[in-house]
């Protein structure tokens, strides 16, 4: 059977589902074609969370525009959407005098990108921002704000599929071909799909992707090929909640691959230590290993930023992977990619999407709608609902009074599954039913947040597991962490005995 | 919200609150409310289907679940009144409770509490294992409860990290279960278990256990654990270049600690000793808090149940009578310092001087070798030992100590 659409959208990362969500304001048929059981399980829910305010990046570049244009997008976005957001601003601080012309030299590039609200402070109006900070001067960039990543993807991804976009899970595209004006994609488990435009949001995959699709070079030439490069985190316990009042950043070198190793607090609490920078062969480009010598050297970097930090405050760490396009002996950063392909019409290139892709997102969407538009008229839906329902704030962070009432509504709020975050089952429930149907047991933590305190899951897990089974059917052989293959069973214990 | 008063709350229903109840109970105590979040009392009992529960208790080998019943049996004969599916979110310093259940949030205003909330498992990332994250990484714990209450087997080729009881443990059931255990690695230089669980556990099926091993690696690019690196480790607990090996398995159990779980008593604002990471307590187990009291793991990680069961009598006997207006805060008190050799005292401070019995650790596995309390001049007790071991806690009752002579306590290891 052929699956037809208008649109495809190869990838459901943050970028992909921001163009499905923005897509789906149109009569549009659209899908988005994602590999993993779920979407954002890339890059997106592997980065710092970050909504940058744009003043990173080169005047002129893609980066710079989009960064500060998705930016101010987000408040928006994230009241609809019903994602955390926090506006705590950030400081970028020079150390020493030998620092102070980057400062200024980042101040002007800055203002020239249009950022709001830019000012350089002295030492004593930094310390009042984030009393013990050092440095003798800073820039004070006051629309920086943090997000939940993921919990922004899943937002915008439900939101795309309340209005009409089909999901595709588990599919992951091996080939595509272009016959007139169609396309024809086909993915490893069988399926076909037809369609007159074809998105590459696939992040990591992107070169390949672009290759797939018959594109070998940029429109002015320029080349595709992805350069994975990882970047290791720390997660610490909620104890040092509040600790950090805002972002605080070093000056950037134009050559490093990243912003240097900082602390960024999370909407949830959390800090995290990171992200390091060390570049990956072509064939790691999903490996998502932690090392022993980059720990070491965050656990390093941690203890002299944060002073008072204990070896029981490391939960967690992880890894992402930058999808970018300069290579190790280049350094630095490149553009985004983002265009239609000279030399396959209808084919919508998104390649090396990196940071700030997560701020420019939205942005992004803008720009690949307009480029949808030359090929199909666009016509606004009447019934586009921008809203998503629920909230945005876990229940435990909910007021008292609101909680009481939501419990006289259903009882099951107050029924703590996740001892640690204070999870109830009418949220693990929630979790479950999502929208698309994700129902691994990651996907279940990234909505709910359950697992993602000090116990790790320890004490939750079985519960859900038993939730699994005896309320939505499941069988041992159902139950994933996070990939396919990721088996979290072999089987029962005795067999027969069955549940 | 619903406001109600007790006399006495004792959170946690495992075996610690339950004998707690059982004693505040007879100690007098009619209004008294047992709190458990879980389905069932008896706590982390009802996972331990092994038996080896209760030889000190009742001279006889019973099994968690049959342990725990005795004691949930003689808690319903004495009427007391329990409260499950039902969390304490937060506990005040004036000794409110703030709880919810299925269907209702309320506060509970008590006279006197009773922490006996247990502990729980240290996870990978608490240790920051390297490697990859795929399914197959479990504390021993977690599948304690799977494979004993919900009929799943997780996998059939185990590793076993951490020579914690649970662990060997495990070692046994899962062999026992047709899993073939391939070893169990410690970091330490020696066991962290009890010795009759290494013999019964492992030696009895051939499961090797490597000391000064670690898992430095985690392989599992493809969804699912494929093996570990091990190596063996410098006293520094660095590993040694040269030693690593690959084991293949798709599990990896990590038995490597138990953390008492303090966020409530944290909350309260009660200060948590570093060494044990339960509250500071005096000898009558009372915390800081006037009329707060706590025991078993959330005080001190146990090896034993029997000695969990005391312990908590004693805490549950006292906070019954606080809550009558019969139990002093007692004297600022005297502190008891953990000497050369031992690694944490429990209680901390001796405030009323009756019946002190003091609970401790040492630093090291050590053989004939006497135990002192001094009381910083001269030695007022000692006891002889055929064997220390640091995962096995030593008990020494003090009986009476005269306040007004005794100006400080020390325990050491000569
Ligand atoms: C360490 C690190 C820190 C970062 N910090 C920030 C930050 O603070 N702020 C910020 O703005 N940005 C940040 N970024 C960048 C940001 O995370 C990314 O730009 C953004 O997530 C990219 O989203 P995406 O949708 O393009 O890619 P992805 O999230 O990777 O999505 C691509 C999707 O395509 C799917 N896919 C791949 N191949 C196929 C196929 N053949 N068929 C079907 N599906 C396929 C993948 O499974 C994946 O889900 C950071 C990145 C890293 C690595």
């Amino acid at each position: 059977m052929e699956h037809s659409f208008d649109v495809l959208v190869i990838g459901g990362g943050v970028v992909g589902n921001a163009i499905a969500r923005e897509l789906s304001r149109f009569h549009l048929k659209t899908a988005v074609l994602e590999k993993a059981p779920d979407v954002g399980l890339g890059t997106s829910c592997r980065n710092s969370g970050v909504l940058h305010s744009g003043i990173n990046y080169q005047p002129g570049t893609l980066r710079a525009a989009l960064a500060v244009r998705g930016n101010s997008m987000m408040d928006t976005i994230c009241s609809e959407l019903k994602v955390k957001i926090k506006r705590i601003g950030k400081l970028t601080t020079a150390l020493d005098e030998d620092e102070l012309p980057g400062l200024r030299q980042l101040m002007d590039q800055g203002t020239a990108n249009g950022v709001p609200g830019l000012k350089i402070l002295d030492c004593a109006a930094m310390q009042k921002i984030q009393p013990g900070v050092e440095g003798i001067a800073a820039i004070w960039s006051p629309t920086s704000a943090i997000t939940s990543p993921y919990g922004l993807t899943i937002a915008l991804a439900d939101n795309a599929c309340a209005n009409g976009v089909s999901y595709f899970l588990r599919c992951e595209v091996c080939r595509i071909e272009k016959e007139g004006k169609k396309f024809t994609v086909r993915t490893r488990d069988g399926k076909k799909f037809a369609a007159g435009l074809v998105i590459n949001s696939s992040g990591l995959a992107s070169g390949r992707i672009s290759a797939m699709g018959g594109v070998t070079e940029g429109n002015n030439g320029e080349s595709l090929k992805i350069w994975p490069c990882r970047g290791e985190y720390y997660v610490l316990d909620k104890r040092l909640d509040g600790m950090l009042k805002t972002l605080i950043y070093p000056v950037p070198g134009t050559k490093d691959a990243g912003l240097g190793i900082h602390l960024t607090p999370t909407v949830d609490g959390n800090i995290l230590i990171g992200p390091s920078a060390n570049y990956l062969s072509d064939d790691m480009s999903e490996d998502y290993k932690v090392t022993a010598s980059v720990l070491e050297e965050l656990r390093r970097a941690g203890q002299s930023l944060l002073p008072n930090l204990k070896v029981s405050d490391f939960i967690r760490n992880f890894a992402g992977n930058r999808p970018k396009r300069t290579s190790p002996a280049e350094g630095g950063n490149e553009d985004f990619v983002i265009e239609e392909a000279r030399e396959v019409k209808g084919f919508i290139n998104l390649v090396g999407i990196e940071s700030p892709g997560l701020t420019s997102a939205p942005a992004i969407a803008e720009m690949v709608r307009d480029l949808v538009s030359n090929h199909i008229p666009l016509r606004e839906k009447e019934d586009f609902v921008a809203e998503r329902p629920g909230f945005a704030a876990h229940f435990c962070e909910l007021p008292i009074q609101e909680q009481e009432r939501l419990i006289q509504e259903d009882p099951e709020y107050g029924e703590i599954i996740c001892r640690c975050e204070k999870i109830t089952k009418r949220e693990i429930r929630d979790a479950i039913e999502n929208p698309l149907g994700a129902r691994t047991l990651v996907s279940i933590k990234y909505r709910a947040r359950n697992g993602m305190g000090r116990c790790q899951g320890g004490f939750c897990t079985p519960r859900i597991v038993r939730m699994l089974r005896d309320e939505y059917g499941f069988e041992v052989e159902d139950y994933l962490y996070r990939e396919a293959g990721s088996n979290l069973f072999v089987g029962n214990v005795r067999e027969g005995e069955g549940k | 919200m619903i406001r109600e008063r007790h006399d006495l709350v004792i959170v946690g229903g495992g075996p610690a609150g339950l004998a707690a109840a059982a004693a505040a109970r007879e100690a007098g105590c009619d209004d008294l409310l047992l709190i458990e979040r879980d389905r069932n009392l008896g706590g982390i009992l009802n996972q331990c289907i092994h038996d080896g529960f209760g030889i000190h208790a009742f001279k006889e080998a019973l099994s968690g679940p049959e342990y725990a019943d005795r004691f949930i049996r003689k808690v319903q004969s004495l009427g007391i009144c329990v409260m499950e599916k039902t969390i304490v979110l937060e506990l005040s310093k004036e000794k409110i409770l703030r709880v919810s259940r299925e269907g209702e949030t309320k506060e509970i205003e008590a006279k006197s509490v009773v922490l006996a909330m247990g502990c729980r498992e240290r996870t990978r990332g608490a240790l920051s294992i390297p490697g990859h994250r795929p399914a197959g990484v479990y504390t021993a714990g977690m599948v304690q409860n799977l494979v004993n209450l919900e009929n799943i087997m997780p996998g059939k080729h185990v590793v076993i990290l951490g020579s914690g009881d649970i662990g060997l443990i495990m070692a046994r059931r899962l062999t026992l279960e047709g899993a073939k255990v391939e070893a169990v690695f410690e970091v330490l230089p020696y066991s962290s278990g009890l010795n009759r669980n290494i013999r019964q556990c492992l030696d009895d099926y051939g499961i090797p256990l490597y000391l000064a091993t670690t898992v430095i690696d985690i392989h599992g690019p493809n969804g699912r654990l494929e093996g570990v690196t091990v190596a063996q480790v410098d006293e520094k607990r660095r590993p040694v270049k040269g030693t690593e090996r690959f084991v293949p398995c798709d599990t990896l159990l990590l038995s490597v600690g138990l953390i008492p779980e303090n966020e409530l008593t944290r909350g309260a604002g009660i200060t948590i000793d570093e060494a044990t990471q339960g509250a500071f307590v005096d000898d009558s187990l009372m915390t800081k808090i006037p009329g707060v009291f706590a025991c078993g793991n959330v005080l001190h990680v146990h090896d034993l149940v029997d000695f969990v069961s005391i312990e908590a009598a004693r805490a549950g006997r006292n906070a019954a009578l606080y809550a009558a207006g019969r139990h002093s805060s007692g004297t600022e008190g005297i502190a008891v310092k953990a000497g050369r050799g031992v690694r944490y005292v429990v209680p901390q401070r001796v405030s009323h001087g009756e019946d002190v019995s003091l609970a401790f650790r040492v630093t090291d596995p050590s053989r004939d070798r006497v135990i002192e309390v001094s009381d910083g001049e001269r030695v007022i007790k000692t006891s002889r030992e055929a064997r220390l071991h640091p995962a096995e806690m030593v008990w020494l009752n003090l009986g009476t100590v005269d306040l007004n002579v005794i100006k400080s306590l020390e325990v050491r290891v000569r």
